[in-house]
């Protein structure tokens, strides 16, 4: 299973390349479609269908929304000037990057491989989930009842985004 | 967009409204909940503009009554939670109601309940996002 993760990953990877070089504007979104879709089957495999069904809907309604901007702006990248700016903004940015590599690789050394350990919290959630909670689905009982703070937090994120858009995009007010 | 695709979606947008409350639905038994089940909701509604433009709807009136859902739906949250403060060990988000056999239709107590929701507060929220940027670009248009 790592084998077939590790193919998808690739994928991603380079589709998320082409992304960023690409000509057309079109393509470039097309290639940001391939590393969402990939996600989707790697939650698949991680063995995450909630997550995955999220994924796969979000992504369609994403995609189709960045379609329409490219289909009504413009299909072509903008060129790229070297000036100085630009420069210091490229050495900024590898610092930046160097910094955080060295701390991801002091990180990873105290990590264990991936889904060998369960954290002291997490075995007591999924031992005693079904018999305090009544729901069969571990991650529905999780995020209703174990964290039901989370859940409207996030509904709440939800809503402010809704309105957010809703403030910024008023023609009328404008005026 | 074209005859096929006018005659075919009125047909699968139906199936996926339905396949949306069945996921919401069935959140405490398997994979989805409220989060999945609302943005499946959404995507049908999503497809029924996309096909038949915008023009064929009173999209006024639809982002008015969109947003008006999602503000209910999330007060409605708030107020199940609120009502845990009033029985048994009286803490916010407390599972009042009976949680009956585990993996009946019914049972869970209120998490079914907070599941459907949910699920209006997220359905209501992608399509006020996106109608909102369809009516920017009509309007901006003109």
């Amino acid at each position: 299973m790592e084998l077939t993760i590790s193919i998808i990953l690739g994928f991603m990877i380079i589709g998320a390349i082409y992304a960023l070089h690409a000509k057309d504007l079109l393509s470039a979104v097309m290639a940001m479609g391939i590393v969402g879709y990939g996600l989707v089957i790697c939650f698949l495999l991680l063995k995450a269908p909630d997550l995955a069904i999220v994924q796969i809907v979000v992504e369609t309604i994403t995609l189709v929304i960045m379609v329409a901007v490219v289909l009504d702006s413009t299909r072509e990248e903008l060129a790229i000037t070297l000036d100085r700016r630009a420069i210091l903004q490229m050495i900024a940015g590898f610092i930046v990057f160097a910094g955080l590599f060295y701390f991801f690789i002091l990180a990873i050394e105290h990590l264990d491989p991936l889904g060998a350990h369960t954290l002291r919290m997490s075995e007591t959630y999924v031992n005693g989930a079904v018999e305090l909670t009544g729901s069969v689905n571990l991650v529905t009982g999780v995020l209703f009842d174990f964290r039901a703070y989370d859940t409207l937090g996030e509904a709440v994120i939800l809503y402010t985004a809704a309105l957010g858009v809703l403030t910024l995009l008023r023609i009328k007010g404008k005026k | 967009m074209s005859t096929i695709v006018k005659r075919v979606t009125p047909l699968l947008a139906g199936l996926i409204f339905l396949y949306g409350i069945y996921i919401i639905l069935h959140g405490h038994l398997t994979p989805g909940g409220g989060f999945a089940g609302g943005a499946i909701i959404a995507g049908a509604f999503i497809l029924l503009i996309l096909a038949f433009g915008s023009s064929a709807l009173n999209l006024k009136k639809e982002v008015a009554g969109s947003s008006n859902t999602e503000s209910i739906a999330l007060l409605m949250v708030v107020v199940l939670a609120l009502m845990a403060l009033l029985f048994g060990t009286k803490v916010f988000f407390f599972n009042y109601l009976p949680k009956g056999e585990p993996g009946e239709l019914l049972s869970a107590g209120v998490i079914p309940l907070y599941n459907i929701f949910i699920g209006i507060e997220v359905a209501g929220a992608i399509l006020t996002i996106f109608l909102a940027l369809v009516i920017f670009k009509e309007e901006s248009s003109k």
